[in-house]
């Protein structure tokens, strides 16, 4: 069984599809994540069952975007799938929540929101995971100076750097 | 070995005092600093890489029960001195300051580490840049991480001003006043 006739068929919601790193790659329309994700769920010969990863990304080149990375597994084959999605909105990235799909998507939603801002329409429960709760920022954006010259909460008085 | 060329026991220094045939004259103040000063109990708030140091300081070849820190105290309300070794995240700091809230008086607080003291080499958003910054730390043991040796000497330091403290400090409105800075009851 190859993937190629599986993502063929899929073709309409798919943006492009590459090789890199000997893993298939496609990257999908923002629209159709969910429906993409099913149909490789649930195909007969090849389903993709697994969701091994699911990580935010920011890209600055060619023009700034910010997405979502997964890693689809078909336990039956032994066959893995990077996807990427992308949200056209740089400032306020929204993409459909997988959570309806797969459960282990929850956390790593969070985690992808927590370090990019990305909203994910759809997600029961869209709250910081893993920085306190106070925070402003969305730290991992590479918008951000390595370090900010006006930050109050180091005391270089006393211990110098 | 017979019993007889055994060493005499040694017995530590008495507080200043009248010594007299078979009478021992001192202050309250003295005799309870001695008695809190040997009879400190820690507790290990260990996060990271300095907890095991820290490890190495309570286990038999470092042996910081020799300085009458034999139990380490797990629960907060039963304990003297808390000893913060590692990283504090800024997500851990009000975790700290509640586990600092839920010791009696009168407490002790050592920051063993880089990090403890200053943050360290985690000089990032998510790394709380010291413990000073929710709780207030009586001694600092610098080194990444120190060794037990250090942490030792930490501890004796404590053992210092726990002896020497008076016996009003804690009601003492420049107490209060700190305290009152952290915004802590
Ligand atoms: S001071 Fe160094 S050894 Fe200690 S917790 Fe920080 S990084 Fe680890």
């Amino acid at each position: 069984m190859m993937i190629e006739p599986i993502l063929a068929s899929l073709q309409d919601q798919i943006v492009k599809t590459s090789n890199s790193y000997g893993m298939t790659e496609i990257e999908v329309v923002p629209s159709e994540l969910v429906s993409v994700v099913q149909a490789l769920m649930t195909h007969p010969d090849m389903p993709f069952t697994f969701l091994t990863d699911l990580c935010g990304i920011h890209l600055l080149e060619p023009t700034p975007r910010i997405g979502i990375v997964l890693h689809l597994h078909c336990l039956q084959t032994n066959t893995r799938l990077r996807l990427k999605c992308f949200s056209e909105k740089v400032d306020s990235p929204t993409l459909p929540s997988l959570t309806s799909l797969f459960s282990g998507a929850n956390w790593m939603e969070r985690e992808a929101y927590d370090f990019y801002g990305i909203q994910f329409v759809g997600h029961p429960n869209l709250c910081r995971i893993l920085n306190e709760d106070g925070l402003t920022i969305f730290p991992m954006r590479k918008e951000y100076p390595l370090e900010d010259a006006t930050r109050q909460d180091k005391n270089d008085s006393m211990f110098g750097r | 070995m017979s019993q007889d060329s055994r060493p005499a026991p040694q017995i530590g220094p008495s507080p200043e005092g009248v010594d007299g045939q078979g009478f021992f004259l001192t202050t309250v103040e003295k005799a309870v600093g001695m008695a809190r000063k040997n009879s400190l109990w820690p507790l290990p708030f260990a996060t990271s890489c300095c907890g095991i140091e820290f490890m190495a300081t309570m286990g038999s070849h470092y042996d910081l029960a020799r300085f009458g820190s034999e139990r380490p105290s797990f629960s907060p309300r039963q304990a003297d001195l808390l000893m913060v070794m590692g990283t504090v995240a800024k997500k851990l700091g009000p975790v700290l300051k509640q586990v600092y809230e839920q010791m009696a008086e009168p407490r002790w607080v050592l920051a063993v580490g880089a990090c403890a003291s200053t943050g360290g080499i985690f000089d990032t958003y998510s790394v709380l840049q010291g413990i000073d910054k929710v709780i207030p730390v009586d001694v600092y043991v610098p080194g990444c991480p120190p060794r037990p040796e250090q942490i030792i000497d930490g501890l004796i330091k404590i053992q210092e001003l726990v002896q020497s403290e008076h016996l009003g400090r804690r009601n003492s409105p420049e107490y209060k006043a700190l305290l009152a800075s952290y915004g802590i009851e």
